[in-house]
């Protein structure tokens, strides 16, 4: 076989692995995990009945918006209406594309497009989410979906520019946009959560952790606002605009604007996953007799079984750490009430954005005066 | 009348929101974990679990006809309960008792008594218009039926689920 | 990397650069350009510079065309669509267009330069985001900083004129 003819069918295999049989299904049971949280929460059971504990309620789901009638309203903009749930499936699954989700298996990385501007591709598709929902409120010419869709434009624009913003000082660090170099110098010098890892001793490293904690926080909240996660689902808000731009869709086409936020949640957690909790790195704690304690990593690059099973574990590690981060985006969700919409524009243009300008100076200056 | 409300002068901490946010996200992890011990109770699982044994005696379920200790279904025909009904759910056809029976001096009886449970409310106004203490709303509350036809219940279904009732005033003994 | 890729992005781009004249609603005309800032992001990152097609689609497709959109949707569409086509403008339009076109051609015919093809790409994919930086900051530095300021000035700008316009 080809050097090129490898590459596409193994690129294929990820992607069709990477969609099918991880994303989608996360999806549907980060659906079923949102409604058993939401309810233990609030002392509820929530869906216990289908299967095994409600295991399998995501199939019934799944078979009710199927069969449910697919309503096209006879106000609606037809051709927009139908495109704008599809631009919003699209862009939350492409996103994926250049997200390490494991170190290797069978000699090959896992990731689909190791580009050399890898974040930015993500904010670059991540910014054209938006256009799905803004289609979607305009073409179903009504009033809610509308102001759903407006309210969704400016919150992007928003949140944008402090989520660009917030990842630089991880860039200071590396010097590249890479997200395989991101993670490669993540495992060298330990996770951007906590840099002090990598080298206890180190004072810089210490004074580094106040940078990239800020960086953190504002980058996760920009996340939510990105997905239009509560507390700041403004465009649905339920309550006020009943369901906001999807007010008008019935059946499939809004079972895919479900789906997509949830896909984009999804990725959003893959991304602060890679960026700062080192992606697929764990190390484990080990024990050998002339060596002593310390930390073992694990990766594929072993030959024979023992390299298919690191590598199985690093992508087992990966989702173990999106789904975490998931059940943080459901736990907050169920905890805080929605923001105002001028409190939404005062937050995301007085405050993160100040922030993260000042969070860049300040990393900038650690950076240049670190001794290499 | 306009109102101003004066803004509550918030603290450095509060406004910045955060602290409020980790105290709040501990209140609902609070419930989670009390959820996940299983030291909340929860709502009564239905179908496995029913509350048939806390349910009142003065439970208002289905009416239905009841027979006393003699095994006499009580009921004359007296029609009172179709003309009290609200919905008018009831239906009766009343017969003649002929004469040599054991109770031919009550003279009527149900030929047909049809209670309506799609339309009936539940008010107990039957029960309580009833001079024969025939008709009573037993605890049964889960009626259904796949058709119109069968959520009609007619005596015999009314008889069943009245069943037998003690302690009623005995008023056509033959003593009297 | 293939030629079929450069003319199907090519293609993308003129089809879609035509509808957004040609769209008599203005969203639809809009989302034509958003489609073709794609093609031209996808024509750079061809050229292997993917930093300048991902800034392509990250500033002026996620978020020029997101602005443009939110005020394009508050107008009154329906006048627009009602309004007919001008005859004498569109002829004059056309023959405006056909006229550049042409010397487009002329021009392009008689430069030397354009007649020999250019010299093939290095092999070594350059990293593209550390050249672009340095370009920037080696050798446009003062043109750059000049450029910002102006673009403060012009931010501080606008706020003023706007909270003049409040009082």
């Amino acid at each position: 076989m080809s050097a090129t003819a490898f590459l596409l069918v193994t690129s294929l295999l990820k992607i069709l692995g990477i969609v099918f049989v991880v994303i989608l299904p996360m999806v549907s049971y980060s659906v079923y995990a949102e409604r058993r949280v939401s309810a233990l929460i609030q002392d509820r059971l929530g869906p216990n009945r289908v299967g095994p504990a409600g295991l399998f309620q995501p199939i019934a789901d799944a078979m009710k918006f199927i069969l449910k009638e697919d309503f096209t309203p006879a106000h609606v903009n037809k051709f927009y209406y139908w495109l704008a749930p599809c631009l919003a499936m699209v862009p939350a699954i492409m996103t994926i594309a250049v997200v390490p989700f494991g170190s290797t298996l069978f000699g090959v990385p896992m990731v689909i497009a190791d580009i050399n501007v890898g974040v930015l591709y993500v904010f670059a598709i991540a910014s054209l989410g938006v256009y799905g929902i803004v289609i979607a409120g305009w073409s179903s010419n009504s009033k809610y979906p509308f102001l759903g869709g407006v309210r969704a434009s400016s919150q992007m624009i928003s949140y944008e520019l402090s989520l660009g913003l917030a990842v630089i000082p991880i860039f200071l660090l590396v010097g590249q946009l890479r997200l395989t170099s991101i993670v490669r110098y993540q495992i060298e010098n330990g996770w951007m959560i906590a840099p002090f890892l990598g080298d206890p001793t180190n004072v810089w490293k210490w004074l580094l952790t106040i940078p990239m904690f800020i960086s953190f926080v504002v980058f996760t909240i920009a996340i939510f606002a990105e997905t239009n996660r509560l507390p700041f689902d403004l465009p649905e808000a339920e309550q006020e605009l009943a369901g906001g731009y999807h007010t008008e869709y019935s059946s499939m086409k809004f079972a895919l604007f479900f789906l997509g936020e949830y896909a984009a949640m999804i990725t959003g957690s893959a991304i602060i996953v890679t960026l700062f909790f080192g992606a697929w790195h764990l190390p484990l704690p080990w024990w050998d007799h002339p060596h002593g304690f310390h930390w073992l990593l694990i990766d594929g690059s072993l030959g024979g079984w023992r390299g298919i099973l690191g590598g199985l574990f690093n992508i087992f590690v990966f989702f173990a750490k999106v789904a975490a981060l998931l059940l943080i985006f459901i736990w907050v969700r169920w905890t805080l009430p929605r923001f105002r919409y001028d409190q939404l524009m005062r937050l995301g243009w007085v405050f993160f954005f100040e922030i993260a300008l000042v969070n860049i100076f300040i990393a900038a200056l650690i950076v240049a005066y670190m001794p290499k | 009348m306009a109102i101003t409300v004066r803004r509550p002068n918030l603290s450095w901490s509060e406004r910045a929101y955060l602290p409020a946010i980790l105290s709040g996200m501990a209140i609902t992890l609070r419930h989670l974990k009390n959820m996940l011990a299983g030291r909340t109770k929860v709502t009564m699982q239905y179908p496995e679990q029913k509350w048939d044994s806390y349910l009142p005696e003065h439970y208002r379920g289905a009416p239905a006809l009841v027979k006393d200790e003699r095994d006499r279904v009580r009921c004359v025909a007296c029609q009172l309960c179709e003309f009290i009904c609200p919905p008018r759910a009831i239906k009766i056809v009343p017969g003649e008792i002929p004469l040599g029976e054991r109770f031919a001096k009550v003279e009527k009886y149900p030929e047909e008594f049809d209670i309506d449970m799609i339309r009936c409310i539940y008010c107990g106004m039957c029960e309580e218009v009833c001079p024969e203490q025939a008709i009573f709303l037993r605890k049964d509350y889960a009626i259904t039926g796949l058709t119109r036809a069968d959520m009609v219940h007619n005596k015999e279904k009314l008889i069943e689920i009245g069943g037998v009732m003690h302690g009623l005033v005995l008023k056509w003994n033959e003593q009297k | 990397m293939s030629p079929v890729f450069f003319w199907l992005a090519s293609a993308l781009m003129l089809l879609f650069g035509a509808a957004v004249i040609m769209n008599r609603n203005p969203i639809a005309s809009a989302l034509s350009l958003v489609v073709s800032f794609l093609g031209l992001a996808a024509l750079f990152m061809s050229l292997d510079a993917f930093f300048i097609g991902i800034i392509q689609v990250l500033v002026y497709a996620g978020a020029v065309m997101v602005l443009f959109l939110f005020i394009i949707m508050l107008l009154d569409l329906r006048a627009e669509e009602r309004r007919k086509i001008n005859l004498v403008a569109f002829a004059g339009g056309v023959a405006v267009a056909v006229i550049f076109f042409g010397q487009l051609c002329l021009v392009i015919g008689h430069l030397r330069q354009a007649k020999q093809s250019f010299p093939a790409l290095p092999l070594n994919h350059p990293d593209d985001v550390r050249s672009v930086g340095l370009l920037l900051f080696g050798n446009y530095n003062l043109p750059f900083q000049i450029i910002a300021v102006l673009i403060l000035v012009a931010t501080i700008g606008v706020i003023v004129l706007s909270k003049r316009e409040l009082r």
